[in-house]
């Protein structure tokens, strides 16, 4: 392989992996900063114990998504140094403010939270997880930023002298019209993936549990269900959106998750085909006519470009243009069984897991607890549907973006390093995946563990023999 | 001034913040085995640094992104030319980041001794690796007209960089016995105390030989200056910790780290990463820098979250001001090894 393609799988799987931690970290700190925020109001024992359990997988899930993220910063440079030098005036702006803005304010703030139980007054305390969850949320805009700049580059002009791309608009970029609805469409997918991970961990230890414990995860369940569901209804909602945005700035991307080899009127939507995905043979086993177009332009009728058509159109303006000199002529069509099949997994894996939520809110309500073994199953899907879901939305929005690294600017062909070769992309390739691996055992190991452990117990009274300044703090590594 | 000398000191502030700050933390880290006793003082050393150690990494997230945004010619050459060194670092961050969440949360000796392993082992590459990246930095590699870097691996290895690595080294292990003996109480402190006066001697012999060198290579007046101070402040923290002044010490051991980044950012200035092949392939602060206008808008942004990012960090600090000991340490049951 040469260095192109390992810095392309190196990226694909130190992101992928990076993105299964994310979600769950800005969807989870708002659930346990939502717990916390009953236990100051009301003082019910329940909700504390409820914080510090979920807190407590949180923190677990959290510290991979800290040192996996350090790697992605890195990388840039490291595998992509062609893409660095040309974009680093547009795409290092958002990446520093993320730094500034986010990491420190949620790194801080969790310190302060995870050890701060005797330190802060409650409200305080209370406080730090909902800054913790602000830095999420900041961090998320920042990156999104600069990724939907990849998707839809905006508020740059190419400075032929310098031989990159500049930027003379800021704000243009915060709110490129692709970061408006992408931001809530992935944060919405994040309380998705929170509500979904607490509805799992609750359903799974309501039926093991009985008596006062089984009504405190029954009320967890619901609460992560509800998240769960109005989330889901927002992802749809910005979902939707997206796909219209999509189709206007990259209509390669909407032909190819359908396969569409020709420009339509009234295009379906196959939900399932046989066969490969070539414009051959092409057989689909369902389809909903004119949802494609519903989908791309929200009407039935609506016309979507085939990719064909796309392809010669891309030709004349992208292939015969020597002015702008990142893009080098080439296949403009990215890999459609990837897009075809990434499209309708995440769109199918997001509709079962809120269809879940509507069942697990049924069989929970005014007081009941079912006790069928399938829901304990059910429990352990539950959290898993997002994940995946997430993963291959991503997937199908870089690799539908494809050759491009920057859409119409750049090809990602030309983004990588030159002066780092197949040896050294290979090592590092193989040393993140054998030890992201290692690391997800023992993380999954140590979830386990946790939601297996419970409840925790009411914290003992303070006794008054012991000095302030000599009991032992409320949380120690 | 001009915003690319504006931004090479900003950055230059962002990596003495991560050296001053992550360095003792590196430091707790490398000492554990030495240190700690037994399980309690392990745990009474990693709770010294438990609130602080991550905030204080992001001070390298935030120099990286920054000179991603002001420098994109630095950050693409430097990142990819130091390829190997910088992969071993993250491989180090990533393991000694886990280790300080997961560690306590199993219950078998092993399971902790090879936690602390990755603690030492992840604390240990980066103290060295950062000493020899920024000596490399300051020496010159080869890099070509393309602003690429043409050497291997082994460019980096030569004996300059290496007693910049060593330099790093010491120096952390110094600040870490220091701020363990501020941030503890009893026996471990008492020791901690006399040891970082046996380290810091041996940090002043191969700091002073490494700054003369740099001085003597690549170094100017404010250089000089700078140099001295940091070799002063030194000498003055492991005075006051000989007194017991371990307030002082700290503060000493902090300055001293600070006073000698500064010192060689200024003795690296106007260049940000000289060409070893022709200086007329070095990378300056204006042939590597970003627009005016990102520059701008990045000083805004700096301007108005710099002072609030320290000041909620200095808070932290001061919520966890107080010293640690074994009988804050909450009692645990180790379960027998298995098998």
């Amino acid at each position: 392989m040469d260095p192109l393609d390992l810095a392309r799988w190196q990226f694909g799987i130190i992101t992928v992996y990076h993105f299964l931690f994310v979600p769950i970290t800005i969807g989870l700190s708002a659930i346990v900063a939502g717990y916390e925020t009953a236990w100051v109001r009301t003082q019910n024992p329940q909700w504390l114990k409820l914080t510090k359990f979920f807190g407590k997988l949180f923190l677990i899930n959290f510290a991979l998504g800290v040192v996996t993220g350090i790697v992605q910063e890195f990388q840039f440079g490291m595998n992509w140094s062609a893409y660095s030098r040309f974009v680093g005036d547009i795409f290092g702006a958002p990446l520093a403010v993320e730094g500034l803005l986010a990491f420190f304010l949620e790194s801080t703030f969790l310190g302060l939270w995870i050890f701060g139980w005797d330190r802060l007054s409650p409200k305080l305390h209370c406080a730090t997880i909902w800054l913790t969850h602000l830095g999420t949320l900041f961090s998320a805009y920042f990156i999104l930023a600069a990724n939907s700049w990849m998707q839809h580059p905006v508020g740059y002009t190419y400075n032929p002298r310098t031989g990159r791309a500049e930027l003379n608009d800021f704000f243009a970029v915060l709110l490129n019209k692709v970061q408006l609805v992408t931001f809530p469409h992935v944060v919405l997918s994040a309380y998705l993936t929170g509500g979904a991970f607490v509805v799992g961990v609750s359903l799974w230890s309501m039926m093991r549990n009985e008596g006062a414990v089984r009504e405190t995860f029954r009320r967890s369940v619901r609460v992560g269900a509800s998240v769960l569901l109005i989330a889901g209804i927002g992802v749809a909602i910005s979902g939707d959106v997206s796909g219209k945005i999509m189709t206007e700035v990259q209509p390669m991307k909407m032909a190819a998750a359908e396969g569409l080899y020709t420009t339509q009127t009234k295009a379906p939507f196959s939900i399932l085909t046989v066969g490969s995905l070539n414009g051959e043979r092409h057989h689909a086993i369902i389809e909903v006519p004119g949802l494609l177009s519903f989908l791309g332009t929200g009407s039935f009728n609506g016309e979507i470009k085939g990719i064909d058509d796309l392809r010669a159109e891309y030709k004349t303006t992208y292939g015969s243009d020597p002015g702008q000199a990142y893009y080098s002529p080439g296949n403009y069509t990215p890999t459609i069984w990837a897009t075809y099949w990434s499209f309708r997994l995440m769109i199918g894996l997001g509709l079962l897991c809120a269809a879940a939520a509507i069942a697990i809110l049924y069989v929970t309500r005014k007081g009941r607890a079912p006790t069928n073994k399938w829901w304990g199953r059910l429990a352990i899907l539950v959290p898993l549907l997002p994940v995946a879901a997430n993963s291959f939305g991503w997937l199908f929005t870089e690799l539908g973006r494809q050759p491009w690294a920057v859409f119409g600017v750049m090809t990602t062909a030309n983004g990588v390093s030159p002066s780092v070769g197949a040896g050294l992309v290979a090592t590092s390739l193989i040393t993140f995946t054998l030890l992201y691996a290692v690391l997800a055992v023992i993380e999954v190991k140590l979830l386990l563990k946790a939601i297996k452990a419970g409840l925790p117990d009411e914290p003992p009274p303070p006794s008054d023999d012991v000095d302030d300044a000599d009991r032992p703090l409320a949380f120690a590594y | 001034m001009e915003l690319t000398t504006v931004w090479f000191a900003l950055i230059a502030v962002l990596w003495i913040g991560y050296f001053t700050l992550e360095g003792f933390d590196f430091g707790v880290g490398m000492l554990l085995p030495v240190l700690a006793k037994d399980e309690t003082e392990r745990r009474v050393m990693i709770n010294t640094i438990g609130p602080v150690w991550d905030g204080n990494e992001v001070w390298l997230l935030v120099a990286g992104g920054a000179t991603f945004a002001a420098f994109p010619e630095w950050y693409a050459t430097l990142f990819s030319g130091f390829y190997l060194p910088l992969l071993l670092i993250l491989l180090a961050l990533i393991v000694r980041g886990v280790a300080f969440e997961y560690r306590a949360k199993g219950h078998y000796p092993q399971w902790r001794s090879r936690w602390d392993a990755a603690i030492v082992i992840g604390s240990f590459i980066p103290s060295l690796l950062w000493g020899v990246a920024f000596a490399n930095i300051l020496r010159g590699v080869p890099i070509d007209a393309a602003k690429e870097y043409t050497g291997g691996f082994f460019n980096l290895l030569n004996p300059y960089a290496l007693i910049g690595g060593v330099t790093t080294l010491m120096l952390f292990l110094t600040h870490g016995a220091i701020y363990i003996a501020l941030k503890t109480d009893g026996p471990i402190r008492v020791r901690a105390r006399a040891l970082a006066v046996r380290l810091g001697l041996g940090a002043a012999v191969v700091a002073v030989v490494f700054l003369l060198w740099t001085q003597l290579m690549t170094g100017n007046v404010g250089s000089a200056v700078f140099f001295v101070l940091a070799a002063v402040s030194l000498l003055a923290g492991l005075f006051a910790v000989l007194k017991a002044r371990e307030g002082w010490g700290f503060i000493g051991t902090f300055v001293c780290i600070a006073l000698a980044v500064a010192g060689l950012f200024i003795a690296l200035f106007p260049d940000v990463m000289p060409s070893s092949t022709a200086a007329a392939f070095n990378l300056t602060t204006s042939n590597a820098s970003s627009t005016h206008y990102t520059l701008t808008v990045m000083t805004i942004v700096a301007v108005i979250m710099t002072p609030i990012v320290l000041a909620y960090q200095a808070w932290t600090y001061w919520v966890f001001r107080q010293r640690i000991t074994v009988q804050h340490i909450p009692q645990e049951r180790l379960e027998a090894p298995v098998g």
